[in-house]
């Protein structure tokens, strides 16, 4: 037995990129290896639900979640690993928001299955099967995890202490919250892992934008060929920078692309889509109506691009879908 | 014992009373009801229904409750805040609790006043006591600010109501700007002849006032000046106005008017707008001979100087030393600071060409009342002759009531003044010519002082009234320029086919045509036909809802001189107790930008109406005004990572208030 601490990692619904993001910690992974005990990261190691199961209640110092809720498997998962751990992180914006997988809320899982095994444009399924939850294949009776309507965060379905925000977690955040979590240094429950300012305080364009900025188009940043140096916005590309939390050090803007939000909002915003487009219709340079609608029809796909990462963390948190 | 001041949300003392307001709120809701419920609500220590809550006993029960229950936050749910908000945070305050740990709920005019169901007002009532109850206890202590109140004053509008408000207030040592849109003071008031029901020469009266403005040390006169913005707020406003160029010189020129008999053009060729285009003027004019101040203007767009260059220029030899016409005149855009503003901007009257069935454009023997008004006159355009375009004197008069009033597809409105101007013109006409006078009313309206005597005098006289509205005006049949006016008589019950050689067509009045721009400029309310809102129809008739702004006169709505004047003079006492107090006090209801919080993004800084955000480019933050701030919530609502906020409107506040609505009882 090892007197370090015991440091879990789990993934929900999620694309892999936050489990990248601690590989990405780089020489630094090191050092938090050797500072702690890692004994559950199905990505990398080989541990299974009943190794979890079978430790003490609150005997793991630190879990990393990562990814949204959608299965049966991951509410049970979440569930479990709240017991055993003193403390939950959720660690980038699907754990914390419901991310990229929570924009499913805006159809019904019926329509969702229906676009991935049979009608997208790489699928070959001639007899359109679907996934069962059971089935039983040469005697043996297979099961899958159940897929919820709603795509839930991870503090909808179990207590969460802290959240370490970003799509994914930059090194410098996720360091930083180690070794907060290794020295104690931890900020009040509740609290998001990072500064509570929006992501203009830091933004190296930041000076660049005019006091008063009227926008009479919005481009995409493939309609336009963007100046290194200028605020984004007022290009008229859709910077979700002044909406969002900042502490990425404006990562996509240093590489000319305009934010889309995945730090979710300040502490104190609820909803980050209906503040970001409070501040975007505050900028058409127009008061006729339909100017206005003909400024804000260039705006592709409204609720993808306002509510990218914080669908299900924002106040309405999915579309209303008839219930059968 | 928490410390409420401080905001323990948690342990607070909280207050609730529901207002019978007598048989107002009790008569709909069941006001016995709602206090039991709000009894059972968390943090609520007493829960009470009174009759009157407004009352001394009512304030009261506030009072002592708040020392027996040691009370810190307290509900009254009654009747709109604007009317009784300042007295429950008053007897708040009194009980030694901050004013601003109160909230009001309007159980009256959104409950009782709009829901005739008992049992449903009823549970709205509950569920707006429920989000009263739930916002209070986030409140915070805030102080009102007090700011003095500059002791100028703006008047718009250089009509009766203007003129006498003006006077009323400097004659009071106040500084007073009139800003006037046209060359000359005196509104529609200038234009008529004789004034109802007592028949006094409107210029006689008029004049004296008019020349008395110009002559007042404490009034500044702006004519043929339009005010183009307004920022600030009660007590400290400041206002630019555009001043246009008459191109003669206002401060050399005497109004002798040489320059107009010296005029390249030995006879005017212009429609003269005074008289409604009824007689022409020349490029360089005066609206009238007593138009005050005695300026002559030119009008750009006829002078053949502005058009060619090359006139004589008589009229500046005419003016000889004095020089008083400067074609090089530009507009002047002037800013001025005034503490209050009285807007006098009066009516327009209707335009007759939209009822086509009146013959008003097509028959030139169809005339509007303000045009008789200028044929009687003996400054218009006949030398006060009474007689037809084609020179005639007409012999038989019909006058038609209601033209673009009462009616659902003009104005749904009574003008209120027709009726009595009508009965004076019938007298006049009758006076003037000797002619039959017919008289077309669809109901006489003559609640003034003196008004019904002043139709029995005018029926005796030989008028002769029918009950019935004109459905067709039509030449007869001899093409002899005579018109048929044809109405059912609803009190003979046939139908009356009039032939007449003049038709007076007795038009409404109409807000102006851009009420709206300066409903804007000003930041006040208009109704649905542009007339501008008072704060309370009964009870503050001058005020509006912007504080600092007045309104007075048919601006509001159509009304007569002595009334106009009577409000006038309501506006400028209004004004006057305002300065007189010397400072205001501000409700605390103002946004501000937590700077640790603001990331600099200025989505904020010209959202704001009042201007009252500023960047700080050093620190990289937006900062308010606190001063200008109006408190309108704008910055709060645009702000993308929720670093401005506002007092009294949280979003703790808010979004208990919506959770309590939302809540199930």
């Amino acid at each position: 037995m090892t007197a370090k601490p015991k440091i879990a990692f789990y993934w929900c619904a999620s694309c892999g990129g936050c489990e990248e993001a601690v590989v990405d910690l780089a020489e630094q992974v090191l050092d938090v290896v050797a500072a702690v005990d890692i004994v559950f990261w199905p990505c990398a190691m080989d541990f299974k639900r009943h190794d979890v199961e079978a430790m003490a209640d609150g005997s793991i110092a630190a879990t990393f979640v990562n990814g949204a809720v959608r299965t049966t498997e991951q509410e049970e998962m979440a569930h479990l690993l709240r017991r055993k751990s003193r403390v939950l992180v959720a660690f980038g914006a699907c754990s914390q928001l419901g991310g990229i997988p929570g924009l499913a809320n805006l159809s019904d899982t019926a329509s969702v299955l229906a676009t991935a095994y049979r009608t997208s444009p790489s699928t070959v399924n001639p007899d359109g099967v679907l996934p069962q939850r059971h089935t039983v294949d040469g005697g043996h009776a297979l099961g899958l995890p159940g897929l919820y309507e709603t795509v839930r965060t991870l503090d909808q379905v179990t207590d969460v202490d802290y959240y370490l925000p970003g799509c994914a977690p930059t090194p410098k955040l996720i360091a930083a919250a180690v070794q907060a979590l290794l020295t104690g240094a931890l900020p009040a429950k509740g609290s998001v892992l990072a500064p509570d300012i929006a992501l203009c305080d830091e933004c190296a364009r930041k000076a660049s934008k005019p006091d008063a900025l009227a926008l009479a188009a919005f481009k995409r940043p493939s309609e336009v060929v963007l100046n290194e140096e200028e605020c984004l916005l007022a290009q008229g590309v859709l910077c979700m920078g002044p909406a969002t939390r900042g502490g990425c050090e404006a990562a996509c803007v240093q590489g000319n692309m305009p934010c889309t939000g995945c730090s979710g909002p300040t502490s104190r915003v609820r909803d980050q889509g209906a503040k970001a487009l409070s501040g975007f219709a505050s900028l058409v340079a127009s008061n006729d109506a339909a100017e206005i609608e003909r400024i804000t029809g260039a705006i592709a796909d409204p609720v993808g691009t306002l509510y990218r990462y914080a669908l299900p963390a924002s106040l309405l948190r999915r579309r209303r879908v008839a219930v059968s | 014992m928490p410390t409420p001041e401080h905001g323990d949300a948690n342990a607070v003392r909280i207050g609730v009373y529901i207002c019978h307001c007598g048989t107002n709120i009790a008569g709909t809701v069941d006001v016995h009801a709602v206090a039991e419920h709000a009894g059972t609500l968390p943090g609520v220590v007493v829960a009470r229904e009174y009759k009157y809550m407004c009352s001394d006993p009512g304030q009261e029960l506030i009072k002592a409750d708040i020392r027996e229950h040691r009370l810190d936050r307290i509900v009254v749910a009654s009747c709109s805040p604007h009317l009784h908000e300042k007295t429950f945070r008053g007897a708040v305050a009194d009980g030694g609790v901050n004013p601003f740990h109160f909230q009001m709920v309007n159980i009256r005019e959104h409950v009782s006043w709009v829901h005739p169901d008992k049992r449903a007002g009823t549970e709205k009532a509950d569920a707006l006591v429920r989000a009263a109850v739930s916002r209070v206890r986030h409140h915070k202590p805030l102080e009102t600010r007090r700011v003095p109140v500059r002791s100028d004053v703006l008047v718009v509008g250089g009509g009766i109501a203007g003129i006498h408000a003006a006077l009323t207030l400097a004659d009071a040592g106040k500084h007073v700007t009139l800003v006037e849109r046209e060359p000359t003071i005196g509104g529609h008031m200038a234009m008529f002849d004789k004034t109802f029901p007592t028949l006094d020469c409107a210029a006689c009266i008029l004049t004296p006032k008019m020349t008395a403005v110009k002559a007042h040390p404490n009034i500044t006169l702006w004519a043929y000046a339009e005010v183009q913005a307004v920022s600030g707020y009660v007590g400290n406003f400041t206002v630019t106005v555009k001043r246009k160029p008459r191109y003669v010189r206002d401060d050399v020129c005497v109004g002798c008017q040489e320059c107009i008999d010296a005029c390249v053009y030995k006879v005017g060729k212009e429609p003269d707008a005074f008289n409604l285009g009824m007689s022409k003027r020349k490029p360089i004019y005066l609206p009238f001979p007593q138009a005050v101040p005695q300026v002559v203007t030119i009008d750009p767009e006829s002078c053949i100087e502005f058009k060619s260059g090359k006139c004589k220029k008589t009229c500046v030899e005419a003016c000889a030393d004095r020089h008083a016409i400067d074609f090089t005149q530009q507009e002047r855009i002037e800013t001025i600071e005034v503490g209050t503003i009285l807007l006098t901007t009066g009516f327009k009257v209707f335009d007759a060409k939209r009822l086509p069935s009146y013959g008003y454009g097509t028959y030139p023997n169809v005339y509007t009342a303000l045009e008789v008004e200028r044929l009687l006159n003996a400054s218009g355009p006949t030398a006060g002759e009474m007689v037809l375009r084609d020179g005639r004197t007409p012999r038989t008069v019909g006058i038609i009531h209601c033209i673009g009033s009462r009616d659902e597809h003009t104005n749904k409105h009574c003008s209120r003044v027709c009726c009595m101007y009508a009965l004076k013109l019938a007298h006049l006409v009758q006076e003037r010519t000797g002619a039959e006078v017919y008289d077309f009313y669809i109901d006489m309206r003559t609640p003034g002082k003196g008004f019904e005597e002043f139709y029995n005098r005018v029926a005796e006289e030989g008028v002769h009234f029918i009950r019935g509205k004109v459905a067709d005006v039509y030449p007869t049949a001899e093409q002899d320029g005579r018109l048929i006016l044809q109405a059912e008589d609803t009190l003979l019950g046939n139908v009356r086919r009039i032939p007449v050689d003049m038709v007076i067509l007795a038009v409404g009045l109409e807000a102006q045509a851009d009420a709206e721009d300066v409903r804007r400029t000003f930041n006040i309310t208009c109704g649905t036909g542009g007339w501008f809102t008072e704060r309370h129809p009964k009870l503050a008739p001058v005020a509006t809802f912007t504080d600092g702004v007045w309104i007075a006169g048919a601006c509001q709505g159509p009304k007569d001189i002595p009334d106009t004047v009577a409000q006038a003079g309501a506006a400028a006492g209004e004004a006057l107790a305002l300065i007189n107090a010397g400072h205001i006090e501000l409700e605390p209801n103002t946004a501000y930008i937590v700077a640790a919080d603001c990331s600099g993004c200025k989505t904020c800084v010209p959202m704001c109406p009042y201007k009252a955000i500023g960047f700080d480019a050093e620190q990289g933050k937006a900062a308010i005004n606190e001063v200008l701030c109006k408190g309108c919530g704008t910055c709060v609502s645009v702000c993308p990572s929720g670093s401005a906020r506002q007092n009294l409107f949280e979003d703790d506040e808010i979004y208990a208030e919506i959770g309590g609505v939302l809540a199930h009882a």
